[in-house]
Formats: structure tokens, sequence, C-alpha cells
């Protein structure tokens, strides 16, 4: 059996109250994408769509994209898995090309979540939780996140300004990123500042500069075959391994606290598959919607042992020019997390660092780089290792 | 002659603040609540604890369950307190959420508010009581034990 690889990226910029429709939003991913792969629709045999489907009016997405791509008559679909429906769809892209049955598949993630009030965000966020037993009490993604904070918090003697320098260094790369939504600095300060925005808390422990911030956006992502890989594209990327997990919806139904357990589970995966260990991962993109989710992620993915994340940020560790870069590209506390295109954009980030083409944000040549994306409160894991 | 109008069992609908479920077949949970009894299900077939209460047991795919009663204390695992709140929850601002272990089963709910942020720790021993709410709907709160 051959490999499988990526012969093309693409992200629109991610923006708030972006001015068009889904399918234009979508087209915009998929145009940067075609472009960078230099190939035409005609080289694509199925397309896979993915979002979280409660922000859209339109019911079934993909088929209107599909017309809209000029990829008819291939077959299309729709995969969902909250925060993590593209790296989901992506995996799914390598099966359908492993077996066979596919050669070469384009993964479209979007997401427009400016169609409702923050408020409304909110709500329809928390119910990707449980609806029945959690929604009642007025749940909402920050609380739950704030939870595994003040547990992490409890155990390890992490603190708040351990999660600030986090956001801090992702305000560092989310100004060097012309597709990031947040642009600004944040500096350490701010977070003690009650003038500053930032400082206002949300859901005790975390404060607004511990969330990210919603946005507009797509991304899109072309899976091959080695053969067509080999043939259509110069630097093809290699999808090295592939982990997923699910775990309990609700809290109770839950052991770990302190750690996004389907992390983990999906990290050991994708590292048992591609053979390496984490002192292997050259650069990183992990699902940081919360500076603890960040945090979480060091350890869940081995870069830091449990309790040690908070090291790791300290010594700047994770910045580009540290042991182990993280989310240089702004991770979705500034860059933005447009639900359903943000695995797309994960990993076009870690592509274009494999290939050498990441502009201000390049670090010293990589050869293997990971993509962990969560969806919901830790209800799905993915991690995606990706190799020269 | 007129078919008899089927009675729909939405019990549930009166859970929490604002609820999202109102059909499901362990509505019993809402007599309980009324009763003053916060309940989960055991499996009579394989003893299976679970909390929240559920109709069918997955060990052992039957859904013949008992009711036990949750009493006695829980260990704080964690809580946030919000200070925004999701569309229809913003008149009971500000309100913590908050898990405890009981061991065999773990609880989600409420902190009540007659807790002040201070007295909150993690691993404290907390209670769990019904709680009727301003709007007149059922949940459940921890107590300090």
């Amino acid at each position: 059996m051959g490999k499988v690889g990526i012969i093309g990226v693409g992200q629109s910029a991610f923006v708030r109250g972006y001015p068009g429709s889904i399918r234009e939003l979508a087209f915009e991913g998929f145009r940067e994408c075609m472009l960078d792969a230099n190939i035409t629709t005609k080289d694509i045999d199925a397309s896979v769509i993915c979002s979280a489907p409660e922000y859209d009016k339109q019911r079934s997405p993909a088929g209107v994209f599909a017309e809209y791509f000029g990829l008819t008559p291939q077959p299309t679909f729709y995969v969902e898995s909250l925060c993590s429906s593209s790296s989901m769809g992506v995996r799914l892209a390598y099966s359908l090309v492993k077996s066979g049955l596919h050669d070469v598949v384009a993964v479209v993630g979007f997401q427009k979540m400016s169609e409702i009030s923050s408020a409304e965000s909110q709500e329809r966020m928390g119910r990707g939780a449980d609806i029945q037993w959690e929604s009642p009490f007025g749940t909402m993604m920050p609380a739950y996140y704030a939870m595994y904070a003040r547990a992490h918090m409890a155990q390890y003697g992490t603190t708040s300004d351990d999660l600030a320098l986090i956001r801090v260094k992702a305000a560092t790369y989310g100004q060097i990123n012309e597709k990031a939504v947040y642009r600004k600095q944040v500096t350490f300060e701010m977070f003690s500042d009650p003038e500053s925005p930032m400082s206002n808390p949300v859901a005790s422990p975390l404060r607004v500069g511990d969330c990210c911030a919603n946005a507009d956006g797509s991304s899109c992502i072309i899976v091959a075959s080695e053969e067509k890989a080999k043939a259509l594209c110069k630097k093809p990327v290699w999808i090295l391994g592939l982990g997923a997990a699910s775990t309990a919806v609700n809290m109770a139904g839950r052991e770990l606290f302190t750690g996004l357990i389907v992390g983990e589970q999906a990290g050991d995966q994708a590292y048992k598959m591609a053979g390496i260990t984490p002192k292997d991962i050259d650069v990183a993109e992990v699902h940081d919607c919360f500076t603890i989710a960040e945090m979480m992620a060091y350890e869940n993915l081995g870069f830091a042992k449990p309790g040690e994340g908070k090291d790791l940020i300290k010594s700047k560790e994770t910045y580009k020019e540290g042991s182990i870069p993280v989310n240089v590209d702004g991770g979705l506390l500034s860059k933005g997390h447009p639900i359903g295109a943000t695995g797309g954009s994960q990993i076009r980030t870690i592509v274009l660092q494999l290939r050498g083409e990441a502009g201000e944000m390049q670090v010293k040549d990589p050869e293997i780089g990971l993509v962990h994306n969560i969806g919901g409160v830790g209800l799905y894991g993915n991690v995606t290792i990706l190799g020269r | 002659m007129a078919q008899k109008k089927k009675e729909v069992d939405d019990r549930f609908k009166k859970f929490g603040t604002v609820t999202f479920t109102s059909i499901t077949k362990i509505n019993d949970f809402i007599d309980k609540l009324e009763q003053g009894k916060v309940m989960g299900t055991r499996c009579k077939e394989c003893g299976r604890v679970f909390f929240p209460p559920r109709a069918d047991c997955y060990q052992c795919l039957k859904s013949d369950m008992e009711w036990f009663e949750v009493t006695g204390k829980g260990k704080l695992v964690s809580y946030s307190k919000l200070e925004f709140a999701p569309v229809g929850f913003g008149d009971d601002l500000p309100y913590a959420i908050a898990l405890l272990d009981y061991g065999d089963y773990k609880v989600f709910g409420r902190i009540a508010d007659n807790v002040p942020e201070n007295e909150i720790e993690v691993g404290m021993e907390m209670e769990t009581v019904v709680n009727t709410l301003p709007n007149g709907q059922l949940n459940y709160v921890f107590q300090k034990a």
C-alpha cells in the first residue's frame, strides 16, 4: 500500500462578519488551495465538506458547494465532529484514498459564525455538550474549560499568570499572520489591567484574554494517493500518522479533569502509526480554543510531563525559536476559530512549515509536524502527524 | 368514532432554567425531584450504577432499571463561576457550575447561591439537594456538607 499525501492547502482570511454567503466563504479557501495545488477540478474524484451544522441555514451544504466549486458529478458528502470536523474530514479522505476508492479528495471546512449573536453562539456551542443533563444548568464552552483550568490549578499549582503567557505567545504570531482575525499585541500586563478587556472575567478562572475569538472562515486540504501526489505535486507532504478518539459527553462520565483524554489517546495512536515519539516533532499546531487547552495539549501530547506544561511556556520553549514551537501562526486564540475550518487551517500551517513556505512564521527546517484538533469539550480528539 | 388524543409525557421539561429535552424514558426523575430526591438508576441485571440516570444499560443491553438516591457527601472535582451566560440564563447570573465525585458516580450541577465563592475549594465535601428555581423549574445544587 502506498503513502497518502497532501498536495494542496488553502484558507480564507479569518474575519468577523464575512460579507458573503457560506458558498462564497468556502470558495475562498477552495480557490487558494486549487491555486496552491495547481490542478483542475477534473483531477479531484470526491469532496468532503466539514462544519458544525447548527450555524447554517442551508441544509446539506455538500451538494451546494460541489456545484459552486465545479466538483459535480463527483461524489460529495458531509462530515461533522464539532470543532475537529475538518481533521476528521482529512482522516476520512485518507481512508478513501488508502482504500483505493478515490485518488484525489478535497476536504473543505467552513464556518460562518457571525450570523448569530455571541450569546446565541454560546448557547449553540454549549449544546455541543449534554443537552439533557448539563445544558439546563446554563453551561457554555468557556465554563467547561474553566473547570479543567481550575482542576489543573488545584492539582499542579498552575496559575492564571501561566495561562496568560500562552495568550501573549499566540498574539505575538497573530500579529504576523495576515490570515488572523486578531492582529493586535497582547501583553502580560493587560491581564491585570482593569481597563483592558483582556482582564474581564468570563467564567472563573478564565478571562477574556484566555478565550479564542469567534470568526468566519474556510479551509481546504487536497489529499492524494502516492502515485498522484508524485505526479501532480513538487513538494507533497505525507500523512505519517492519524489518531482519533471520543469520550463521555457529560462531565459526570469522565475520569480525567487535568487533561483531555481524547487528545492523549489520539496522540498515542498517531505516534504509534508514524513510529515516532514526541521528541521527534519539530513544529506543532494544538487546539488552543482556550489558554488552558494549549497547556493541557503540551502534557497530553508528551511535550511536557503532566503538570509541567507551565514550565514549557515560562521558558518560551513553545515559541518559534524554542525546542517545540507550538501555534506559531497565532493559534485559535489570535488566528480565530471558525469551527469547521479550524482543523484544515491547522494542517495548512504545518504543511507550509514543512515545505519551508511559512514566511515570517517559519521555524528552522522542520521535518515532522503535528496537528492536534479537539471537538467540543474534549468530546472528540484528532491528531495528525505530517512529514516531508 | 373520534380517536382518543394521545397523552404526551413531557414531565422532563421542568428540568433546569431552560430545558432542551421534554420527552425521555426516565421522566420519573422529575417526580423524584418533586419529592425532594435526586436519583440515579441501577441496572437490575448487572448492577451497574448510572448518574445521570439512564433507561438503558450498555453493559448488558437490558432496560430494566431501579432508582437509587444520591445521598451523603461528594468531593468537589472542579467548578467555575460564570460572569456571562447563554441565552435564557442571564437572570441566573452569577452562578457556578460544578462536579461532585461520589466514588461510584459523579454529579454535575450548580453550587448553591448561598455558598460564598471564597469558601469554595476543590476537594471539599458537599451534598446534592433539590432546588426550585425562581421561574418554578427544578434542578439540584451543591451545599457545603
